[in-house]
């Protein structure tokens, strides 16, 4: 086949129907390759969805795009063995039209995306997986699939292959993942009626309630677990560093069920029926492990970048916006009748580090290996935290001073005073 | 030579569930696939265009969300696709649905006559076999189904000669064209389309039939109107919660076992040792 498209997309999740659609919406020639059955079938997420990212590419995304619930209602848990710690943030204003973000099942959210991405022009081929990108020199020309007759060729072809994107390794375009810089996790589907919903999350309507979770779940272990309610189902998982869990051995099973055996979690969960069982890596290195995105008639976006704020929860966001800025980057250099070479196509980074994607992770840049070193921060600070509660807020006759003390001499038991400090510094320097 | 193949887009039945409250099937989310039995059809008609040449329509009834099942039979190397796709064949059960397709395969045979009609031997959302033989009846023409192998064609003598499936073994018959086959899972491999044949596929503008362009004129033989099927109840089945026991000794030798067996289900069903042995006789042992 000697067909030539303006651009080819491999892959078909938020970065990938993000850049497809925005190429072909601009008039661009656009194939967008998929290896699963259809968009959707193989993607894992949590799944929220963060509107503004998704706005600025469909404005009117809400009127028809498949959505759970909007999240009024975000919960912080630091969990010991028994107990949790935690704050919420509840707000009316989160009611109010347009939604800041929502609840997703994701292989009907990229399906819907699909469509859109079809309806905009773009050629959309699945169940058809690109084994090789074709060169000529350091030039990208086009791919080169499993089906018969299976070359095609195109000025520029935007990688959105996923966490492992094993196309651009091939290529040799960035080394294997680190165990150390992705996270593995696990996450269940849970059926419960609306009804149930409401009422044990305190919601109406679709609005909905985000708990996120950190401490003893993890076993000491580096990660969070996650609790979102969606329209008929509650989503629970979890997710932790995939060195770690090859270091202590813990099968992520095991730890999901662990964690669903929580007191404070089991009640959540009670009578309903899973649904849906799923795992997938997440890629959480940072701003250090981000590889070369562009080159010579090649745009890596999404998770296949390591465009993933791990601090904060995001990635479908900076999926997206990567996808939409690779794709802005091909139509101005196409509109401009510029080649794309490396040189041409170092917009697209210039335009990253001036959006949020690469401010975010460089604000952070020093987290995932500050959390590595650093396991007290999943183990001694949600037991100490958890004690100190329990003593201020049982009441037995003992005065408040002698309380505080007590609580004061745990604190410097388990860490010394020196320790405190230097801890407090560490997440300081991490975090400001 | 004209092969139609009959296709229906059907809910992914491995990914069904029933709505533990309501007890009914929860479709939403449910991906819908390509009937899996339609597919052997489908790819059985490829493999004789292969052979003698012609050309293959896929025709497929149902919701307009049904074009995808028809694009991936375009990619596979349907030249024709047409959707019958009418708000007025809604609810239709297998006689209406017969009525509809054969309605549309008369229409389809006048512009070019059809020579075979391939069909999946049953759809795994109902399971029902029906359709098939209904449009050959309604068509006149011959009817194969259980078709495990297509073994000749003659097409000047317009004859075709297969083996059908039937409970007592394989009967070898041979029939005149025109002819409606239903044939059997695992009669063939799917083949894997070409890159070209997808673009195609994805490319090519289907055609869509509404009842009106079937020529279907007696409204009361399609849809609700045209199906004296009445659904009473969906429910699942209620779990059992019988457990398998795996029974060992210690000597885990074959006469050991079945003694603690034949022990254990006597133990259990007190009857069963009176019919195998009905006037116990009395312990022989010596004190």
């Amino acid at each position: 086949m000697s067909e030539h498209f303006d651009a080819i997309v491999v892959g078909a999740g938020p970065a990938g129907n993000t850049a497809a659609y925005t190429m072909a919406k601009a008039g661009l020639k656009v194939l967008q390759i998929e290896r699963g059955e259809y968009s959707g079938s193989k993607n894992v997420q949590g799944a929220i969805l963060y509107s503004d990212a998704l706005e600025r590419v469909i404005p009117d995304f809400r009127e028809d795009a498949p959505l759970e619930r909007h999240i009024i209602e975000q919960r912080v848990w630091v969990l010991d063995d028994e107990s949790y710690l935690g704050g919420t943030y509840r707000s009316a204003d989160f009611s109010k039209p347009p939604h800041n973000r929502y609840t997703i099942i994701r292989s009907q959210f990229d399906r819907w995306f699909s469509q859109k991405v079809r309806d905009a022009g773009a050629l959309v081929v699945c169940e058809t997986t690109v084994l090789d990108l074709h060169m000529d020199g350091r030039q990208v020309v086009g791919v080169r699939t499993d089906r018969e007759n299976g070359s095609v060729y195109a000025d520029v072809v935007i990688l959105a292959d996923g966490v492992n994107s094993l196309l651009a390794r091939k290529a040799g375009f960035h080394e294997e993942l680190k165990p150390k810089d992705v996270g593995l996790a696990v996450k269940e589907i849970h059926f419960l009626p609306e009804s149930t919903i409401e009422e044990r999350f305190n919601v109406k309507g679709t609005e909905g309630v985000v708990i996120e979770m950190a401490g003893k779940i993890t076993q000491g272990m580096v990660g969070t677990g996650f609790l979102y309610t969606n329209k008929e189902s509650v989503t629970i998982g979890v997710g932790c560093l995939l060195s770690d869990f090859k270091k202590s051995g813990i099968a992520p099973y095991a730890l999901l069920e662990q964690m669903k055996e929580h007191p404070a979690i089991k009640p959540l969960l009670a009578g309903g029926e899973m649904k849906e069982y799923t795992a997938h890596l997440i890629p959480e290195g940072g701003y250090n492990a981000i590889p070369a995105v562009y080159g010579d008639g090649w745009l890596i976006v999404g998770d296949a970048g390591m465009f993933v704020n791990a601090v904060h929860r995001e990635g479908s966001n900076l999926a997206m916006t990567t996808g939409r800025i690779a794709a802005e980057t091909v139509i101005d250099l196409k509109a401009r009748d510029k080649p794309m070479t490396a040189r041409n196509l170092a917009a697209y980074r210039a335009a990253l580090d001036e959006s949020f994607v690469m401010k975010d992770l460089k604000k952070y840049k020093d987290v995932p290996d500050i959390m590595d070193r650093n396991r007290q921060f999943f183990t001694a600070y949600p037991n100490l935290a958890s004690q100190a509660a329990h003593t201020l807020l049982t009441v037995d006759g003992v005065d408040k001073k002698t309380k505080e003390r007590a609580i004061r001499k745990t604190f410097t038991r388990a860490r010394t005073t020196f320790g405190l400090f230097a801890d407090a510094f560490k997440l300081w320097r991490a975090f400001e | 030579m004209h092969i139609l193949v009959c296709i229906k887009q059907v809910p992914d039945s491995a990914q069904i569930r029933v709505h533990p409250v309501t007890n009914t099937i929860m479709r939403q989310g449910v991906p819908a696939i390509v009937n899996p039995y339609d597919l052997y059809a489908l790819e059985e008609a490829l493999r004789l265009k292969d052979r003698y040449r012609g050309r293959i329509t896929a025709l497929c009834m149902g919701p307009p969300q049904a074009e995808a099942a028809l694009r991936k039979a375009l990619a596979f190397g349907a030249d024709e696709a047409i959707l019958l796709t009418d708000r007025a064949f809604a609810g239709a059960d297998t006689l209406a649905t017969s009525y509809a397709l054969s309605a549309a395969i008369r229409q389809v045979h006048q512009s070019l006559p059809v020579d075979l009609v391939f069909a999946g031997k049953q759809t795994i959302d109902g399971d029902t076999a029906q359709v098939g033989p209904g449009i050959a009846t309604r068509l006149d023409m011959q009817l194969l189904t259980y078709v495990s192998k297509i073994v000749s064609l003659d097409l000047s003598a317009r004859e075709i000669v297969v083996h059908r499936r039937s409970e007592g073994g394989v009967q070898v018959l041979k029939t005149r064209l025109p002819a409606l086959i239903t044939v059997l899972e695992g009669i063939n491999d799917m083949r894997f389309a070409s890159l070209t044949d997808v673009f195609r596929a994805e490319r090519h503008k289907l055609t869509t039939w509404s009842k009106d362009d079937a020529h279907i004129e007696d409204v009361t033989k399609i849809g609700l109107k045209g199906s004296p099927t009445a659904v009473s109840k969906v429910f699942a089945p209620t779990s059992t919660n019988r457990r398998a026991e795996i029974i060992e000794t210690q000597s885990g030798q074959p006469v050991d076992l079945a003694a603690t067996l034949v022990a254990k289900i006597v133990s259990r069903h007190p009857d069963v040792a009176l019919a195998i042995n009905p006037s116990p006789v009395p312990d022989e042992r010596p004190l």
